[in-house]
């Protein structure tokens, strides 16, 4: 489906999650991340766009692999994102939403 | 009348039982339900204080007898070596699908927010004191004490 977001219609699916990650912009992942109430600071932007650079690679993310990352721990990574640090982050970062349960 | 819309804000664990499938079972549920932005607790009582236990939780295993998904008779189940074979061939899998072992995984959860609290009577019944446990373990508690956790609109609690 068709949102727009930041002026622009940008393809989703059902949950939010961009389609093509071609359309995402830093305005883009700024309205998501306002959507959902996370307040982004440089630290916020340092660690979505390691997601990105991760999802580019093919890494499968986790909160396992991201403890481990050096980028981040997982209690910084929680207090970041409180509604659900994975979930969100990846959300803002235009990439789909993680299917592992860890 | 409450606008609750019946989502999940919070989720009470308690775990009874210390076979590895068990404690894997209340583990990916509490570090899930952390991964969605629902709160989680989960209390250890009776064989669960096993899994928080220094010396032991290291050790934990499957169970072989009385088991029926280990598709083996339940004679052979219980011969020597039995439980340590199905327990080192369901560890290399867990390994493969990058989950992490028991220790680990409690560390991740307390980074995570999880609560780990441990059951006062079963505490008492198996002479175990607080320092022989997990150090990321919350308090000691009463049952009643844990009921109070659960006082949240959304709470949902489960028994394993």
């Amino acid at each position: 489906m068709e949102k727009e977001i930041a002026g622009k219609k940008i393809n989703v699916n059902e949950e939010g999650y961009l389609l093509d990650f071609n359309q995402w912009d830093q305005s883009i992942g700024e309205a998501i991340a306002k959507e959902n109430n996370v307040d982004m600071t440089p630290r916020h932007w340092e660690v979505v766009k390691y997601l990105q650079g991760e999802h580019k690679n093919n890494v499968p993310l986790s909160i396992r692999k991201i403890g481990k990352s050096n980028v981040i721990d997982i209690k910084e990574f929680y207090a970041l994102f409180p509604q659900g640090p994975l979930k969100i982050s990846t959300k803002i970062a235009g990439i789909p939403k993680p299917a592992s349960c860890l | 009348m409450s606008e609750y819309n019946g989502e999940i804000k919070k989720m009470l664990i308690i775990l009874s039982k210390a076979t590895l499938e068990n404690v894997y079972a209340a583990f990916v549920l509490a570090n899930g339900a952390r991964m969605e932005g629902i709160e989680a607790e989960i209390f250890f009582t009776f064989f669960g204080l096993e899994a928080i236990h220094k010396k032991k939780l290291e050790h934990l295993h499957v169970a072989t007898v009385g088991n029926p998904a280990m598709h083996m008779p339940t004679m052979l189940g219980g011969l020597p070596g039995m439980e340590a074979l199905a327990t080192t061939m369901m560890k290399k899998e867990m390994e493969k699908i990058d989950m992490p072992d028991i220790h680990e995984f409690l560390d991740i959860m307390v980074a995570s927010g999880v609560k780990l609290w441990a059951c006062r009577l079963a505490m008492d019944m198996f002479h175990y004191k607080k320092e022989d446990m997990y150090e990321g373990l919350s308090e000691v508690i009463t049952v009643g004490d844990f009921y109070k956790q659960g006082s949240v609109l959304g709470t949902h609690m489960l028994f394993i």
